[in-house]
């Protein structure tokens, strides 16, 4: 049976699911992080943005499609956290839109600023928007300042229902620890997976081998980060909402849900599994190419799995920390049940738009990115 | 207490996102086909002067788009960020058509665009020539859907109010999609599009003509372009006759405001300049017939009975209706969980009050009448250069087949100083279109000013300056890059 709260389940599901592969994507992002640091020359760092330069706009059509179902499907969610947390959303954008222009522009004679500067708008977008939007993320668990009061609507002066209680207006996060690791971690796991992604994506011995030592302190660097968060989750309270609608403090509760949901336990196992034993081989063996192959799956499954701890078995998933009773949860921000229903329908072509993205992912990427193909071809 | 100027620097910033969003997406929409075209003769005919012409087009195109999507992505979160009360109230039927238009369109670009700009030693050249249209195609599916969205907002369809939930839920979703105004909106947008990429093609390779530069290259692109701009030009008329019959019945005080048209009446003359008109065509023009009956802001304001024999209450009315219906909200929510009986008599005067809840939020019937004199000048804007635009199109066609075209210097300058033209032209439809719907942001549901977010002014100001500063740059840098690369230029000629 269709219910209401089986479509609510499923599109949270769906937000996951596009959740990690937004995580995933930001490959992108973590390769550009090492634009300055992994390419010794001019010849490393225009293979380096060429590699990352042919699948950015699938990363940003990924964080915007992530964006429009997100208010599609829980509109309270945004109204609440992107008017609210304002400064953490508008500066994750503007990394975003540096990005935008920078590799068309970067190496184009009339630019202005010049071939460096745009580059290191990558590189900002590269550390940034991944040390942000994780931190962002972390308030997930953590919960922010807000009143939720849809009675407002009928306060004709004032009827804004959704309001932040600080003007810091989301930069207020970083004081909480937590949310700040959060963000290290999604760093470090995009610089790591960048790395991944350009051994595999470019044939350039020297550049591979570069690569792998940055993998290996970025990779050290997240595992540090990812224990010392997860060791977090497992013990911190959490928001809890019973059948009512009521919210409350539950003791462990992240803990709970995992106990509880046992298979959302073995997804986020498999996938640290995934991730740990690509990063492991690519570290050892030389000739290894295909890690990202494994760490790719693996951060989906990892990164699906929280966001699934964070909504499912009755759970707010943006609880507020000002007023518990205005967090949101899975049943009080989701659209209607026709809305959630017809968009569920809409969700069915998913399987064909990533068919024919890895179709042609594959036919652009079998043979890797050399110097010469640069030389030979079109490129930024 | 919402302010004033909270409103106006979110409607700014708004205004300034949308207004370089559309500097770079009409070209994206236009350009697109093309060069698509041009690429198709290449397949057909396999000579590779049509490909190093398509491959010239594609490299301004690439230049192009990547500041588009730069200020689209903005676009999407500000509804978010500055329109949160919005994003709630409306969301469930608003959030749709932008998250189809993820899945459905913006993958498809980023794809495709990526297998066109690398992808030609890699793909077979019919695959090859399939990302090409693909990526057009994809970017005209994205327009389809966030001009549903945006029609949604002028004519709304499909939804009903929840008092529960507090908000307008969807229905209907193909109410939504087959809104007429959705429709002629699509095709009147698109095919602008066409027009601007014709022009931007025409007025480049008239330079080239000029400097006696590549003449075979400038005279085939011009030979192109000039018939999509035409066929696009004539979509556009036939879009834009229909949209004022929509406006004329959904949106009577933008028409009015356009036409600047205080009293209105049957046989309502339409206004060429202030001064100059021509009887009876307004009603023509808005209702298909010389008797029509047109009101004006007077006649709305002081309620009319449109030409259907339906009565239309005053604005004092209705305003005091939308009060009712709030009074009757708040009275539904503070009795629905105590006293049954009292809840439903206030849902049913709720109910019955709906249609003008919004309404209920406006102080005065002043604040109903949106800015006159930009809308009626912008629309004059709008249609005289596109009426000179289309004349431009036809006299360089028929000049190029009479082959007389390359020693018309004149008509070549004229070509190159319209290319800013069709830019303003869309800006003005634009603002046609935005600001002859104020003070709603949801015709007759939701003003501007129950829909913004509760941020500070200082918030808004600032994040307003910084884009300024962000996407002038980008438009500048975009500018000079674009004129290097038509100087280089496209090397056609010296194989």
């Amino acid at each position: 049976m269709i219910t209401y709260e089986f479509l609510q389940q499923y599109w949270w599901f769906l937000i996951s699911l596009l959740g990690g592969l937004l995580v995933f994507l930001l490959f992108v992002q973590g390769g550009n992080a090492l634009i300055f640091l992994a390419g010794k020359n001019e010849g490393e760092n225009e293979l380096i943005v060429n590699s990352t330069g042919r699948k950015w706009e699938l990363t940003f059509t990924t964080l915007v499609t992530f964006g429009g179902a997100f208010f599609a499907s829980f509109p309270l969610f945004y109204s609440t956290s992107f008017g609210g947390a304002y400064w953490v959303w508008i500066l994750i954008l503007i990394t975003f839109v540096l990005q935008a222009v920078s590799y068309e522009f970067q190496s184009k004679a009339g630019n202005l600023i010049g071939k460096t500067s745009f580059r290191v708008f990558l590189t900002l977008n590269g550390c940034l928007a991944p040390l942000l939007i994780g931190t962002a993320v972390g308030t997930f668990f953590t919960g922010s300042q807000f009143l939720v009061d849809k009675n407002a609507v009928g306060d004709i002066a004032a009827p804004v229902i959704s309001r932040w209680a600080n003007s810091w207006h989301g930069l207020e996060a970083v004081a909480n620890p937590f949310n700040v690791e959060f963000g290290l971690m999604v760093m470090f796991l995009a610089i790591s997976l960048g790395a991944l992604y350009m051994i595999n994506n470019i044939a350039d011995d020297k550049l591979s081998s570069q690569l792998r030592r940055y993998l290996l302190m970025s990779f050290g660097c997240f595992l540090v980060m990812f224990l010392i968060v997860v060791f977090q989750l497992l013990t911190m309270d959490g928001y809890a909402v019973d059948a009512d609608g009521i919210i409350t403090m539950e003791c462990g509760k992240y803990l709970n849900n995992f106990i509880q949901m046992p298979i959302v336990l073995a997804i986020f196992i498999v996938g640290a599994l995934l991730l740990v034993v690509g990063v492991v081989i690519s570290l050892l063996k030389a000739s290894f190419k295909r890690g990202i192959w494994l760490a790719a799956p693996g951060t989906v499954l990892a990164v699906m799995a929280i966001f699934m701890i964070a909504g499912y078995n009755n759970t707010a998933y943006y609880p507020s920390s000002l007023d518990i009773q205005s967090s949101l949860t899975l049943s009080n921000s989701s659209s209607s049940e026709f809305t959630l229903y017809t968009m569920a329908i809409v969700s069915l072509i998913i399987p064909f738009v990533v068919a024919y993205i890895a179709y042609f992912w594959r036919q652009m990427d079998k043979k890797s990115l050399t110097s010469q193909e640069l030389e030979e071809t079109d490129k930024y | 207490m919402i302010e004033t100027a909270l409103v106006d620097w979110s409607r700014l910033q708004f205004a300034l996102t949308a207004g370089y969003h559309w500097l770079f997406v009409p070209l994206t929409l236009g350009l697109a086909v093309i060069m698509a075209t041009m690429e198709t003769i290449y397949v057909v005919k396999g000579d590779e002067f049509w490909k190093k012409t398509a491959k010239f087009w594609m490299k301004l195109f690439g230049i192009n788009f990547a500041v588009g999507i730069a200020t689209g992505i903005i676009l999407e979160f500000e509804f978010g960020t500055n329109w949160s009360n919005y994003s709630w109230f409306v969301g469930d039927i608003f959030g749709a058509p932008l998250a189809i238009e993820g899945i459905f369109a913006f993958f498809m670009e980023a794809t495709f665009f990526a297998v066109m700009f690398f992808g030609w030693n890699k793909v077979s050249k019919r695959v090859h020539l399939a990302a090409t249209w693909l990526t057009g195609i994809g970017a005209a599916i994205s327009a389809v859907w966030i001009l549903v969205a945006n029609s949604w907002m002028q004519h709304p369809v499909g939804m009903e109010f929840n008092p529960d939930t507090v908000r307008h839920e969807m229905v209907d979703f193909w109410a939504l999609v087959l809104n007429p105004v959705a429709v002629s909106k699509f095709f009147h947008s698109v095919f602008s599009g066409w027009m601007t990429g014709s022009i931007f093609v025409i007025g480049i390779s008239c330079w080239y003509l000029i400097k006696k530069q590549e003449t075979r290259f400038a005279l085939s692109s011009i030979r192109v372009a000039a018939i999509v701009g035409i066929v696009g030009t004539f979509a556009v008329m036939f879009s834009g006759d229909s949209s004022a019959i929509h406006v004329a019945e959904y949106q009577p005080m933008k028409l009015a405001a356009a036409e600047g048209l205080e009293e209105g009446g049957e046989r309502a003359p339409f206004s060429i300049v202030p001064g100059v008109e021509v009887p009876g065509m307004l009603s023509i023009l808005a209702t298909h017939d010389i008797d029509g009956y047109v009101p004006g802001i007077n006649n709305i304001l002081e309620g009319y009975t449109n030409s259907s024999g339906e009565i239309i209450p005053s604005a004092e009315e209705k305003i005091s209706r939308g009060k009712v219906a709030i009074e009757a909200f708040k009275e539904y929510r503070m009795l629905k969980d105590v006293d049954s009986l009292g809840a439903v008599q206030a849902r049913k005067l709720l109910d019955s009050n709906i249609d003008y809840f919004g309404y209920g939020y406006i102080n005065s019937q002043e604040e109903l009448v949106p800015p006159v004199t930009l809308v009626y000048w912008a629309f004059r804007v709008m249609v005289g250069l596109g009426g000179f635009l289309l004349l431009l199109m036809v006299v360089i066609l028929w000049a190029e087949r009479k082959k007389t075209l390359a020693n018309m210097k004149w008509l070549l300058w004229v070509a190159l100083f319209s290319i800013p033209l069709v830019y303003i032209a869309g800006q003005a439809g634009w603002i046609v279109a935005e600001v002859g719907r104020q003070p709603w942001v949801i015709e007759g549901l939701l003003p501007v000013k129950a829909a913004v977010s509760s941020v500070s002014v200082e918030a808004v100001k600032t994040t307003f300056f910084l884009f300024v500063a962000i996407f002038t740059l980008f438009l500048v840098i975009e500018l000079r890059i674009l004129i290097k690369a038509i100087k280089e230029g496209p090397k056609v000629e010296t194989k």
